[in-house]
């Protein structure tokens, strides 16, 4: 076991962090530490710009290999990049789904000609990408998809009809990956196509979903004819769960260490609080505090566990945990934030529902348990998939 | 960044579990558990003479394997896994820590020879009778008299205290108090004035004694280090205490986790096996995060044992390495077994099944230099005072 990095990986630490010092600046100011969960919906303009300028500095996809236009960075390289630009205040990054999600997907599972279509867009930061996967009837049960999309002949691409919902960044993305049904007879994982969507055309609907925040970061998107071009589906047509299913693969993966550092920051003005109200005094809170410092802390230990077990980055049995670990660290910090604020925790800045920044830490990370798979789900694949107890019985699916 | 074990160090743990498996079985346990002693003089003289486990990380100039703390780690999460009876801990990991940390050349050259060859068992006693794990737990005093020391009061909780060849004993000067005035004695348990008595527990895998001192006279050669000044080095030597009842604790609260699970899967009830149930499996998938989050803290937490004990940038967060690790693996242990016992069911509750014999080390060592709480509120002060 090594802990320590490479004088090489320091010395790239060091160009990163000099990088962010020097360019987040000025117009970039007021968007430090801004637009991460809970914010997402706040200076999208801005750091959209952010994002161009970060590519202009080679900093966006620095886990991509080179031949795919990425910076080609080794897993302690990323590891050092999102903690360098969390420490930084580095801004909620726009393009993190089209970088964490449909490049590494392509990459994966794309054609050639889909990869010199897309991958430069995300490289670039000029295009953005949302995910369509859950719909109102496939929450948990994420197969259980009812959007359809059939081939027109005569059109020459796929038509497509139904609803995606919790689809945050749906009105910034210029496009949505979306799973689909191929087959209109399939059910649950099979018959299902994975397909990506030009958002700005007459057959989508945007309506933003107003959260228990006050704040709008989700939204539900209407497939109303939607087209899709005839070389825009990834992988063939029935085979998209495959490919939804190592998409979620990535999204556990390396970017979970800089979302650490914002968690830090977040518990770092939770003890700044507990000190200047005087709370820090209360046994009580000297408890949770000191657990929430521990509980992050190893967190920090079980990424490093999981990134050096698979050099890849894939995820082994152990790394089930880690969902269910980070949501509940997290949902408990929400609580926390209150309980230190005591009586001034139930004001808010202003008219209306103007919310604090721990506030909105409480009331979004009720989310955390939630999305991405339930802390219910989670206990499920940790118990049949790491520790081999019997699957849930299934209940014959009706047909769609 | 390698943060996994390398080959060498699994070889190391798979090595240990094989023997283990062999040796501390359940017959074993309960036969060494009802003993004074406390452990299997046969199986103690297997460990040190065929396995050499004693002299693991004590360096090769006083005759040890001079590996390292993460090797040591590997295989206390076995012993914790195997509930291996023996006065290995106590020994390795508070007596050769402490001669480490703190022994004179010539305290080396004796004891950690003894140790690793096999012929000494030693043990660290600095806690009093208040129940105290801290600086404020050193209550017996010496006063240092024509080139002599003479300590007198009573040590209480000490592992295997009553068998130990070698005592390494914290006493403070007359009248000092909190860190002040703390030194390290290596004493002989035959010296003049040293009573031992046993202290039978609730957890029989480990035991303990108290140990009265009467005018103990002890010369020059027996102190370690500068007189007064010995908080720092017993604060190091409870810091890889802790890593390593922490890496014991680990290996205990897997196997809770895998013996439930087994059981679990075999148990029928409504004409299915338990482990069906998703009351039961939410339950044992808590158990696993516990499990695998109290590994990656002991992990951690032994790459910085390793060096504060040789060198390295890590050195000086032993202390709160070993605080992280302490606080969670005595929570995650102790929420491991007592949902197993849940999940076993009556049989849980009974002598027969070995799951109690996990239970009650669970609170022993969550107790021992101190539980969750203590540790948090160590961490607590750094953060908030």
């Amino acid at each position: 076991m090594k802990l320590s990095f490479s004088s090489e990986d320091e010395q790239f630490r060091e160009e990163i962090a000099s990088w962010l010092k020097e360019n987040l600046v000025g117009e970039f100011e007021k968007i430090r530490f801004r637009g991460g969960g809970g914010d997402e919906h706040m200076f999208s303009e801005e750091r959209h710009t952010w994002e161009k300028k970060l590519a202009e500095g080679g900093w966006t996809c620095v886990g991509w290999p080179k031949e795919d236009g990425g910076r080609g960075c080794s897993i302690e390289q990323q590891v050092i990049f999102f903690e360098e630009y969390a420490r930084a205040g580095g801004p909620g990054r726009v393009g993190h789904i089209g970088e964490g999600l449909t490049g590494p997907t392509l990459i994966a599972f794309g054609n050639e000609e889909q990869k010199a279509r897309f991958l430069p867009g995300i490289i670039n930061g000029t295009e953005l990408w949302c995910q369509g996967y859950s719909e109102p009837s496939a929450g948990s049960d994420l197969a259980n998809v009812k959007t359809k999309a059939r081939f027109d002949e005569a059109k020459g691409k796929w038509v497509i009809n139904g609803q995606k919902v919790w689809t945050s960044l749906a009105h910034e993305a210029d496009w949505c990956f979306v799973i689909a049904r191929t087959d209109p007879d399939s059910i649950a994982h099979k018959g299902l196509g994975f397909f990506l969507v030009k958002m700005d055309q007459p057959g989508i609907q945007i309506r933003p979903i107003e959260q228990l925040t006050g704040t709008s970061e989700f939204n539900e998107v209407f497939f109303d004819d939607a087209e899709c071009g005839a070389g825009d589906i990834v992988g063939q047509p029935g085979a998209g769960w495959g490919v939804a299913m190592g998409l979620l693969a990535f999204e556990r993966g390396v970017s979970t260490l800089g979302q650490q550092m914002s968690f830090q920051n977040e518990l770092d003005q939770v003890v700044e609080t507990a000190r200047e109200n005087g709370s820090a005094k209360d046994p009580a809170i000297r408890q949770r505090i000191a657990d929430a410092h521990i509980g992050l802390k190893i967190m920090r230990y079980n990424s490093m566990r999981m990134l050096s077990g698979g050099g890849d980055g894939s995820l082994q049995k152990e790394a089930m945990i880690y969902k269910l670990y980070w949501s509940s660290w997290h949902r408990n910090l929400g609580k926390l934030a209150m309980d230190v604020l005591g009586a001034e925790s139930e004001i808010v800045q202003n008219d209306p529902y103007d919310l604090t920044r721990l506030q909105s830490l409480f009331l979004f990370t009720r989310a955390d348990t939630i999305y991405g798979g339930t802390n219910q789900i989670q206990r499920n694949i940790i118990a049949e998939r790491a520790l081999g107890m019997p699957k849930e019985a299934k209940v014959a699916p009706q047909s769609n | 960044m390698e943060f996994a074990f390398t080959e060498e160090q699994e070889m190391i743990r798979d090595t240990a579990a094989a023997f283990l498996a062999e040796v501390s079985d359940s017959e074993s346990i309960r036969k060494a558990m009802a003993l004074e002693q406390g452990y299997d003089s046969d199986v103690w003289q297997r460990i040190t003479a065929e396995m050499y486990w004693q002299a693991i990380h004590i360096p090769e100039e006083y005759g040890g394997m001079g590996l390292g703390y993460v090797e040591l780690v590997a295989m206390l999460e076995q012993m914790g896994k195997y509930l291996l009876c023996s006065p290995f801990f106590s020994t390795v990991c508070l007596g050769a820590n402490a001669l480490m940390v703190a022994g004179t050349d010539d305290q080396k050259t004796q004891y950690l020879s003894q140790i690793a060859e096999g012929s000494l068992t030693a043990t660290l006693a600095y806690t009093g009778t208040g129940g105290r794990w801290d600086a404020k737990a050193v209550e017996a005093t010496y006063l240092e008299s024509d080139g002599a020391y003479i300590l007198n009061g009573t040590l209480r909780y000490i592992p295997d205290g009553h068998t130990a060849g070698l005592l390494i004993v914290a006493a403070r000067q007359d009248g000092s108090s909190g860190e002040q005035g703390i030194s390290l004695f290596a004493v002989p348990a035959d010296t003049a004035g040293v009573q031992r008595t046993w202290l039978p527990t609730m957890d029989q895998t480990r035991k303990q004694a108290e140990i009265q001192l009467s005018n103990v006279t002890l010369s020059k050669e027996a102190l370690m280090g500068d007189a007064g000044n010995a908080w720092n080095n017993l604060n190091k030597i409870i810091g890889l205490a802790n890593v390593a009842v922490a890496a014991e604790q680990m290996g205990g609260a897997q196997q809770a986790l895998d013996l439930t699970v087994e059981y679990t899967q075999e148990r029928v009830q409504f004409n299915r096996t338990i482990a069906s149930f998703q009351a039961v499996k939410h339950k044992a998938a808590d158990m696993m995060l516990k499990a695998e989050v109290a590994k990656s803290a002991v992990y951690y937490a032994a790459c910085v044992a390793q060096e504060a004990l040789f060198g390295g940038h890590l050195a000086d967060q032993i202390s709160e390495a070993a605080s992280i690790a302490k606080a969670y693996c005595s929570d995650a242990y102790f929420f491991n077994t007592g949902c197993a016992i849940q999940l076993y069911g009556g049989v849980g509750f009974t002598w027969e099944y070995d799951i109690q014999l996990y239970f009650k080390r669970a609170k022993s060592s969550e107790t021992f230099l101190g539980n969750g709480a203590y540790h948090r509120e160590l961490i607590a002060q750094q953060l908030l005072d």
